[in-house]
């Protein structure tokens, strides 16, 4: 009886492989599960949602002992759940996970550190007043006579393991005295440190500097020489293709593709990530405006030798120039983290500037306040709605005046009547729904959220538009309608700066189109010059720019 | 506007209550919840030291809201608790939490009293009140602004600035009064001039005795105008905005670091006019250590008003009927119990309050779909 069950849970557990494996092309499949009949990881068909929101739709993975795998995807894809629910940290809705062959659905974290899994954290979960040895040893520490810390074996167990394994790092040194690449160093020392041969590493190069990328390659390579599984999380093209074997990418919580790095492309890559999903708007160009705007000088947007720096003191933003025209809009590409976001902010005053001046129609702003810009005629759709857009537990009423307060108000006293107007007619024009001004904006859908910032940006008086990822998270109605408005504001004779990671929408909307790399626009090229596979090449940089 | 609000064709409406009637729910639904989870461990406790919950009760009611002098010293104690209450919602909506009510309330007592003790006696209430008010709540703001400039120009957290500045101000205080200005024999400072509050006794003879006074009205209209900034002026959609998401109201051009020295400072202005209730209303003088508990207990009190004015008035004087009340049945049972039946509230509101509204949600999500 127990046997004929789980015989039935393996066929549907096949079905569903297999439906994953209608969303690509067979070539894409050499599946390697015939010939290795006992693969590190097996996931297949993992469902996990979070409320509303589908975070993995039959998802699945599949890594062999002894390879780099990297899990690729936009942000939002689904990764991180799928590793969560592998680390224990998580129960699958459905679906099954296997480890070495081994069925572990929903085990938890404790059984899947004894099993050898060892999940290195993008954020550091380190304890900055212990020494590394300490660190390392915490929650298994040696004891003499069962009691006190021996602190001698434990550096020396560190020291050891260092020497094995390439990951050099004095046993002695506080925490708080390294640098974010020896800390990552130290998080991946403890994972092995408590036996795992299968390491999955969540990012490890976001916060990480070029040499000491370098040195985590040469880790990671030596580990696999060792015979370790490794599963690498990332959205940075160069990286997979720099060091993975095989490719899984994710889109929408879906497993798209599974592939060998050496019959792929990175062009191939991107456009899987990407997804040919919502690309309704492919193919499509924007025609020049009948009528071009005047080119009056100094009118629009001029960004000169702008340079920020992040928070490590590293510059995420170095020596850009450009300037959006009146009736123009300038698309960014670029996969994301490569200084897009600290570009808008620095432009829309929440991020300081080291260096460089930005002018809105002649007038300089560099320094100047968030509500002296909008003054100074910025509107600005925020790329995080959650967190900037929108004030989730004011009403959509209240929201569609953020940053409109003092039009909205006489004396110091904001005045409902003409809030409420307001709001009802944003609310029509873009449809919002539902139709009620007096709604918590949390209770809103994600797609209607993005229409209250939307409708808020566009419909006040403004002479440059900041769009960052503008239809992220909402449907392909809503979408087809922002795209509609930008259009609407550009022919209007507004100047768009519009950063997408969707490259269909910068494709389709944009005059001109710059690509961002490494804080450096790599290229800025006329929209009729471009293609994806052209824009690929600059936004993985294995083509250097022409642009300064 | 009843034309344009008018459903437009096509549209599917939702069926789930209209907004004002889900505000009023999560309003009043989990701190009554909370209520009744400290009801019943009163209950428990009551019956652990051998009495009757009813009588224990009935007792409690009689003493407090069943005769007029109970009900004055009931008014009376939630007059201070509604200011200190005021004080920290207020700061808590900007995403400030303001310990320092203790100091606040002492200094504006003092300067509501130096004030009083300047003017000549002749001065007539119409004047001498809005002086002593001025003082006391610019005792108080200055007091408050410390933490707020302190926080704003360097990162200071003002949790521990205002406990710290509760050490210091009530140190300076008691060496004032002890050093300068007491009366020999005591630690208070000699009666005022001018500034008096009329009791309610003065109005209506059978609150005689109680120590209820016109501060109450005070704290009403206090309340009034704070729930107008918070809810009706852009001061207060900005300070609410800081408050729920600073990282929006950044965006929205709100200057972040202006709404917080604003809502400390003001926090401040709010708690020290809290010291008129004592020092106008009641002995006259300024009396050291006459704030001691009141200041900590309006954090409690903003916590069970729910941040909201009006919450916050309901909540003074629940907290100040379980201290009147614990005189009542001292009989009974200690009237420590009390006190540990205010903890009980305070701990049931602050663990049932957010297990509540999350229940109410999902229980609205779960009938609209």
């Amino acid at each position: 009886m127990r046997e004929r069950e789980e015989g039935s849970g393996k066929r549907e557990a096949g079905r569903a492989e297999a439906e994953d494996l209608g969303l690509s092309s067979a070539s894409q499949f050499p599946l390697p599960a015939s010939r290795f009949p006992l693969p590190a990881i097996r996931m297949v068909g993992i469902d996990k949602s979070f409320g509303a929101i589908q975070a993995n739709r039959g998802a699945s993975l599949e890594v062999l002992p002894g390879e780099i795998h990297a899990l690729v995807g936009e942000n939002g894809a689904g990764k991180s759940t799928l590793m969560r629910v592998l680390g224990g940290l998580m129960k699958p809705d459905a679906g099954k996970v296997e480890v070495n062959g081994r069925d572990v659905t929903g085990w938890s974290t404790n059984d899947a550190i004894a099993a050898g899994i060892g999940i290195v954290h993008q954020h550091f979960m380190l304890v900055p007043t212990l020494t590394v040895a300490e660190n390392l040893v915490l929650g298994c520490e040696p004891k003499t006579r069962g009691i006190v810390l021996d602190y001698d074996q434990a550096a020396q167990d560190v020291r050891q393991l260092s020497s094995e394994t390439g990951l050099v790092i004095e046993p002695e040194r506080l925490i708080s005295d390294l640098s974010v690449g020896e800390a990552q160093r130290v998080e991946i020392l403890k994972v092995l440190f408590r036996g795992a041969r299968i390491l999955v590493l969540d990012e490890p190069t976001a916060v990480l500097s070029p040499p000491e990328v370098r040195e985590l390659w040469t880790v990671l390579r030596r580990l696999r020489e060792k015979g370790d599984t490794i599963v690498l999380i990332t959205h940075r093209l160069d990286e997979v293709v720099d060091l993975s074997d095989t490719i899984t990418v994710m889109r929408a919580g879906q497993t798209v593709a599974r592939i060998k790095t050496s019959e792929t492309t990175p062009a191939e890559i991107a456009r899987l990530m990407v997804g040919r999903e919502v690309s309704l708007s492919a193919g499509k160009r924007v025609q020049p405006l009948g009528r071009p705007i005047p080119a009056e000088p100094g009118r629009g947007l001029t960004v000169q030798n702008l340079s920020i720096v992040g928070s490590r003191g590293i510059r995420v933003v170095d020596d850009v120039s450009f300037n959006v025209k009146p009736g123009e809009i300038l698309g960014i590409a670029g996969v994301e983290g490569n200084g897009q976001t600290e570009l808008i902010e620095a432009i829309a005053g929440l991020r300081p500037v080291a260096k460089g001046q930005i002018l809105i129609d002649g007038v300089e702003i560099t320094r100047r306040s968030v509500a002296n810009r909008h003054d100074a005629g910025l509107s600005h759709i925020p790329e995080d709605r959650h967190r900037r857009g929108l004030i989730m537990e004011y009403t959509v009423g209240d929201n569609l005046i953020l940053g409109l307060q003092k039009h909205f108000s006489k004396n110091g006293i904001i005045d409902g009547g003409r809030v409420m107007e307001h709001a009802i007619e944003e609310i029509s024009t873009f449809d919002i729904r539902p139709p009620n001004p007096l709604l918590a904006a949390r209770t809103l859908s994600g797609g209607n959220q993005q229409k209250v910032v939307v409708a808020r940006e566009m419909g006040r008086t403004f002479s440059v538009l900041l769009a960052s990822q503008p239809t992220r998270g909402v449907d392909v109605g809503a979408i087809e309608f922002i795209h509609q408005e930008l259009l609407a504001a550009r022919a209007e004779g507004k100047a768009i700066l519009l950063v997408s990671a969707e490259l269909n929408e910068v494709l389709a909307l944009s005059d001109r189109i710059a690509v961002m790399y490494r804080g450096k626009l790599a290229v800025v090229m006329p929209t009729a010059d471009a293609t994806e596979e052209k824009l690929g090449e600059y936004m993985i940089g294995t083509k250097k720019g022409n642009a300064a | 506007m009843t034309a344009s609000s008018a459903p437009i064709p096509g549209q599917k409406f939702s069926s789930a209550p209209p907004p004002w009637r889900e505000h009023a729910e999560e309003a009043l639904i989990p701190p009554l919840v909370a209520l009744l989870v400290a009801l019943i461990c009163g209950d428990l406790l009551i019956l652990s030291y051998g009495q009757s919950p009813a009588a224990v009760y009935r007792l409690l009611l009689e003493g407090t809201w069943g005769n007029a002098y109970g009900f004055g010293q009931v008014l009376y104690k939630a007059t201070t608790l509604a200011f200190t209450g005021l004080a920290v919602s207020f700061g808590l909506r900007a995403g400030l939490f303001n310990i320092g009510g203790e100091s606040q309330l002492a200094a504006g007592g003092f300067a509501a009293a130096l004030t009083g003790l300047v003017l000549p006696a002749a001065t007539p209430l119409a004047l001498a009140l809005p002086l002593c008010m001025l003082a006391a709540g610019l005792a108080g703001g200055v007091v408050g602004s410390v933490p707020a400039y302190l926080k704003t120009r360097f990162g200071a957290h003002e949790v521990i600035v205002t406990i710290m500045l509760n050490f210091i101000v009530l140190a300076l205080l008691n060496w004032f009064i002890a050093g300068h200005l007491h009366v020999p024999e005591t630690l208070h400072t000699p009666e005022i001039h001018a500034g008096v509050l009329p009791r309610l006794s003065d109005i209506n003879p059978t609150f005689h005795g109680s120590a209820a006074n016109l501060a109450l009205v005070v704290a009403i209209l206090v309340a009034v105008v704070v729930w107008f900034y918070l809810f009706r002026a852009r001061g207060g959609y900005d300070l609410r905005a800081v408050g729920l998401q600073p990282d929006a109201a950044e965006y929205g051009g709100i200057s972040v670091r202006r709404v917080w020295l604003r809502a400390l400072t003001l926090s401040g202005v709010i708690a020290g006019m809290g010291g008129i209730n004592y020092v106008l209303g009641y002995k006259h003088y300024y009396e050291d250590g006459f704030a001691s508990g009141a200041g900590f207990l309006g954090i409690a009190v903003a916590l069970v008003g729910r941040n909201h004015p009006f919450g916050v008035l309901l909540a003074a004087f629940f907290f100040a009927t379980l201290s009147q009340g614990g005189l009542a049945i001292h009989a009974f049972v200690p009237k420590q119990m009390m006190d540990v039946l205010q903890g009980v509230v305070i701990i049931a509101v602050a663990m049932a309050v957010p297990e509540v509204t999350r229940i109410l949600r999902s229980a609205r999500r779960r009938s609209d779909a």
